[in-house]
């Protein structure tokens, strides 16, 4: 599903009579074929990636933060140091092992293959999977700080006012870190769309399938066609600030807000 | 009645407490836990709401266990039919003063009963206000009021005056004879506030260093000529 959204450059969206001169560079675009054709998939694709990996890993990392949070489990720190691993991890490592895992010659891949009729390599499923596995931290860590910033008291007076833990996350806890909790999930929608090396290990380049946005550039660049590269580029630049600039609007308004007790 | 026996090893920051304590509180009656800071007084409240673990010992309340070592019986804070205020009021920021009340009560509860603890409490033009924008005062009362709202067995309060001045302290000491008084609800009130200890208790029991000092009336463990030096001075 290949749509254009601007064929031929800015001078044909012009409402204006063409002159001579834009005749001229309408024709010079005309000639080099596609230049300033932009395919519409990749951000479709992306869009699709990033929603379906924040939903994941929202429902992970709700329980993830709340036991890393709480828990007093002498080895805890081995399973924080696993989730932060993405954060310092370059891309391309995790996702040569995820290619490794993945590849039906091995084992976890095989498996799969064999029983599920799964195949995780260069498919869409297999690019969520990586994502969710690569943007962990970006959701759990703003969680944990959400839990940890809540006063203890507050879950200790739920219990003794004869509440479960369950209706006293969904009750006490989570509406009083809204904020953490739209935090983290902007954090890792916006760092799905930016993923690069994962993708490219594990997703190849497959219009429709895991050809994102930032695939796309890079495929728009080693083609020389830059601007193409340019607007795929300037589009990611323009969502990535905008989508920080949201989280940074709403961690003001919580500071002003924080628990005035 | 309530018989508590129980020791607990307290990692207090500036070296290990050794809490070993041993008393009964009678029905209906309010004890004052007094003591200094880290004398384990807020450690000896946690543990019979259940949200401590003592490491030995037992707590019965009206011949129920709610704490047992050997028998390994230790009932969660959801199980034990108490009431607690904490020294920082604890209130939801989420829910306004009634909401924080009515959260206390289950489906099965008159809501009429939230009236007329907002009204005992004179409470009631602050009902749909967020905590946020209370005094400290009207913090406390609707922190007292979510408290008692269930009728618990046992009320706790820790330390529920020391964060508010001494003109509030005194109305707040009003309210929490006054809900004594009205309730007859057994009473367990950790201070290290000697006038409010004077003022509200039927017994005190003074704690040092995790253990029992004394026992008795007010009048008979409070170096009372000190203290009506200190209330001569006050009024």
């Amino acid at each position: 599903m290949n749509s254009q959204v601007c064929r031929n450059g800015p001078a044909a969206c012009s409402s204006q009579p063409l002159s001579d001169e834009s005749d001229r560079a309408s024709a010079a675009a005309s000639t080099k074929g596609k230049v300033m054709t932009i395919d519409v998939e990749p951000f479709t694709l992306t869009f699709r990636l990033a929603v379906l990996s924040t939903v994941i890993l929202f429902i992970i990392s709700l329980p993830l933060s709340y036991w890393l949070a709480y828990s007093n489990a002498r080895y805890k720190f081995i399973i924080e140091a696993l989730v932060s691993l993405p954060l310092i991890l370059p891309p391309s490592v995790l996702g040569f092992y995820l290619l490794l895992a993945f590849s039906p010659q091995m084992f976890f891949g095989g498996l799969l293959e064999r029983y599920f009729d799964l195949r995780l390599v260069f498919t869409f499923p297999g690019l969520v999977i990586a994502s969710v596995l690569y943007s962990l931290p970006f959701m759990v860590q703003p969680f944990q700080s959400g839990f940890k910033m809540i006063p203890t008291s507050l879950a200790e007076t739920s219990y003794t006012l004869g509440k479960s833990k369950f209706e006293t996350l969904y009750r006490v806890l989570l509406p009083n870190m809204h904020a953490a909790l739209i935090t983290g999930s902007i954090l890792a929608f916006a760092h799905t769309i930016g993923e690069f090396g994962v993708v490219l290990m594990i997703g190849g380049s497959i219009p429709g399938e895991t050809r994102v946005v930032s695939i796309a550039l890079y495929d728009e660049v080693q083609a020389m066609n830059y601007q193409h590269a340019n607007m795929y580029a300037a589009i990611l630049l323009i969502v990535s600030f905008v989508v920080l600039l949201s989280v940074y609007i709403i961690n003001q308004r919580v500071t002003r807000n924080v628990f005035r007790t | 009645m309530i018989e508590v026996s129980i020791s607990k090893k307290l990692d207090d920051g500036a070296g290990n407490l050794n809490l070993c304590l041993a008393f009964t509180v009678n029905e209906g009656e309010l004890l004052a836990v007094h003591g200094p800071s880290g004398a384990g007084k807020t450690s000896l409240i946690r543990m019979i709401a259940g949200l401590l673990q003592p490491d030995d010992g037992k707590i019965t309340v009206a011949g129920q266990s709610w704490f047992h070592k050997e028998e390994r019986i230790n009932l969660k804070p959801q199980q034990r039919d108490i009431g607690v205020v904490f020294q920082d009021y604890a209130l939801f920021p989420n829910m306004t003063v009634s909401e924080n009340i009515s959260y206390a009560l289950g489906k099965d509860h008159s809501r009429d009963i939230v009236d007329e603890m907002l009204d005992f409490m004179e409470l009631t033009n602050h009902r749909d206000k967020k905590p946020d924008l209370l005094s400290g005062g009207q913090k406390q009362r609707a922190a007292l009021a979510r408290s008692i709202v269930r009728k618990p067995k046992i009320l706790l309060l820790d330390e529920p005056t020391s964060a508010l001045d001494t003109a509030l302290r005194f109305r707040m000491q009003d309210y929490i004879a006054n809900i004594h008084t009205q309730f007859g609800l057994t009473t367990i009130l950790v201070s290290h506030d000697m006038l409010e200890v004077a003022r509200l208790a039927s017994r005190v029991l003074v704690i040092e260093q995790g253990e029992v000092k004394a026992s008795g009336l007010p009048k008979d463990v409070l170096p009372i000529k000190m203290l009506s030096e200190m209330i001569g001075r006050i009024s």
